[in-house]
């Protein structure tokens, strides 16, 4: 677009941008308190009192034993609903995706709906299931609810990232004598890989953080939200703070690699 | 969306196996939902599963020893298999249970198990008693959108238009809050807007608390446990949902059809109507809906923010059904709460359109 002329114009955009400015800053508010208190010294059971500054916390990440197992729990939960989640939505996004078949448009809505649905009517509606079933609800029923959402997730996220995927690749590796199997793994799949990843990482990020719909079906379980709601009418660890910067550090550097990954991927084919 | 890339319509030959691939997924579902809704019972359930069995095996058997035209007929059925029968017993299945628990009857206060006697009495409680919930879950989760939409759309823009090299960077801080606990971004805010806390300081400092009550948002020098302090909640934690969206859409505009406007004499703000706003509509509407489903039905920004009198339909459905163990009428609200979710959706979409939710 042309720049502003006029005095007004530049001034309209100044304010815009401040203004954009401002949302990005409102955005990273309670993040920048997260990080500050990890550094605080606490006062009693609560870390939310600014005392002063100390590396102590962090020396220990690990002293709070009922958070860290919860914190364990649910990279445990995490790692088994994503692995289980990200191979049927990626075979969903892939069959979605690759062909044109009857019926497709209703399954396509069937995949947004759990997305679209309050997490408080999947948590309480999945609760009622296993009420109904007899079945103790525990650590593997959080797992079946978090692949639940996972899946639409996965498959929705990969389509999107395969929808400009040129399929005639796939012909020519046949054309050329390799098997369908053999096409799948040297072709198909080392191009798609990124889109999966990308879509694994966020569906991780997505059942660690998961509140409502496991405190559903958690019964007596403590999962990592679980503990710090749990806990937080008597106190507030800053070893929660902590292990929170940790993941938010951690993926930070994840997306980060993902994104210096494609960059280099779009500068080798150029 | 869908595109066969070998194209050529042979819609003729391999039709029988597309349909047998088609009825084994739609009849092993329906099948798989009303086994765990409990539709079926009793000796018909081993019935029911070997069915889904069989077709899972026919469409596996068609893949392995078919026609290499019936082997590409029949795959996508096979590839979509596993997770539309792990949504169907696990999303669909639970819903029929809502449902039917919803009209189902305790025997006692103190009792926690019930049976299922078509009572209605749970929908006539959630309506008179918990009016008050469901308006306030709306009227709070609506708010909020608006919000989103006015913070999140200009910032939305600015990446999108002058964004520069800088996109990818400014998206990637749009995303980065996803990362930390929903759950502790929101105790954080209870810190921070605590009467001791900074937000209520700096309005303090800038002397607008006066202007602040009378607009609503302070309460007796209070933000916390304020409904504004709840808006606020919701309005910060689905944010990302309404910029990112509204980015997709607005990426898509050509800039050159705004210099066009501009050069047939439109003024910026005539040209920014007529022309970014309705092709950034599509993405409004996305994040519209991103931010308005998850918000209604939200209970811990009521819960940490918010006081007894701000509390959401939320907060009475988490408590009937795992405080006070009173299943029934908690399903009775949950169902009402997503009858009233999918109206608003159905109209919405009506009046904006679109064709594609992702």
């Amino acid at each position: 677009m042309s720049a502003p002329t006029t005095t007004r114009g530049k001034v309209a955009r100044w304010a815009l941008n401040v203004y954009a400015a401002l949302g990005l800053a409102y955005l990273f508010v309670p993040i920048a308190w997260i990080v500050m208190f990890s550094f605080n010294e606490p006062r009693g059971n609560y870390n939310i009192v600014w005392q002063r500054f100390t590396l102590d916390n962090w020396r220990d990440p690990f002293s709070d034993e009922g958070l860290t197992d919860a914190f364990v729990r649910s990279l445990q939960i995490a790692a088994i609903s994503t692995s289980v989640a990200v191979v049927l939505g990626s075979m969903i996004a892939i069959g979605l995706a690759r062909y044109s078949f009857r019926g497709s448009g209703p399954l396509n809505f069937l995949l947004v709906l759990p997305l679209t649905t309050p997490e408080i009517v999947i948590g309480s509606s999945l609760a009622a299931l296993f009420l109904d079933w007899d079945v103790t609800r525990g650590f593997t029923t959080v797992v079946i609810a978090h692949i639940m959402f996972q899946v639409s997730f996965v498959a929705l996220t990969v389509r999107a990232r395969v929808r400009g995927f040129d399929w005639t690749l796939e012909q020519a590796a046949q054309d050329l004598g390799a098997t369908p199997f053999r096409t799948f793994w040297t072709v198909t799949f080392p191009l798609i890989l990124p889109g999966i990843l990308a879509a694994a990482l966020l569906s991780f990020a997505l059942s660690i953080d998961d509140f409502i719909i496991t405190l559903f079906n958690a019964g007596s379980l403590s999962t990592f939200p679980i503990y710090i709601d749990g806990s937080f009418r008597v106190r507030f660890p800053p070893q929660v703070n902590v292990l929170a910067t940790t993941i938010l550090v951690f993926s930070v550097a994840m997306m980060a690699i993902g994104l210096l990954w494609g960059l280099r991927d779009r500068r080798r084919n150029r | 969306m869908t595109t066969a890339v070998e194209g050529s319509p042979h819609r003729a030959d391999g039709g029988r196996s597309e349909l047998l691939g088609l009825a084994a997924l739609l009849g092993a579902g329906l099948l798989l939902a009303a086994v765990g809704a409990r539709w079926i019972s009793g000796p018909l359930v081993p019935l029911a599963l070997a069915l889904v069995l069989a077709a899972v095996v026919a469409v596996i058997w068609t893949a392995v020893a078919g026609s290499p035209e019936s082997k590409r007929r029949i795959a996508p059925y096979g590839l979509l298999k596993p997770g539309m029968l792990w949504l169907a017993l696990f999303y669909l299945a639970p819903l029929i249970t809502l449902l039917r628990s919803s009209l189902s009857t305790r025997p006692s206060r103190f009792a926690v198990d019930f049976t299922f006697d078509w009572n209605l009495g749970n929908y006539t409680t959630a309506f008179t008693d918990f009016a008050p919930q469901f308006g306030r879950a709306f009227l709070y989760a609506g708010s909020a959108t608006v919000l989103t939409i006015l913070i999140g759309f200009p910032l939305a823009y600015v990446i999108a238009f002058r964004g520069g090299r800088f996109k990818t960077l400014l998206l990637g801080l749009v995303v980065i809050p996803f990362f930390t606990s929903y759950l502790i971004r929101t105790i954080a805010w209870r810190s921070l807007l605590a009467d001791t806390g900074q937000v209520v300081q700096l309005f303090d400092t800038l002397r607008i608390s006066g202007i602040l009550e009378t607009v609503g948002v302070m309460d007796n020098g209070r933000v916390l446990n304020t409904p504004a302090a709840v808006i606020g909640g919701l309005t910060y934690n689905f944010l990302p949902f309404m910029i990112l969206p509204i980015y997709v859409s607005l990426e898509k505009v050509d800039p050159r059809l705004v210099d066009a406007a501009q050069d047939l004499y439109s003024t910026a703000f005539q040209s920014f109507r007529k022309v970014v706003v309705p092709l950034a509509l599509p993405g409004v509407f996305a994040g519209t809906l991103l931010t308005f489903i998850p918000a209604a039905g939200d209970f811990v920004n009521a819960l940490y923010l918010g006081s007894p009198n701000t509390t959401m339909i939320g907060n009475s459905i988490q408590d009937q059904f795992l405080v006070q163990s009173n299943v029934p009428l908690a399903s009775a609200m949950s169902f009402v709460l997503m009858l009233i979710i999918t109206v608003f959706v159905f109209v919405y979409s009506r009046f904006f359109g679109t064709e594609d939710l992702t």
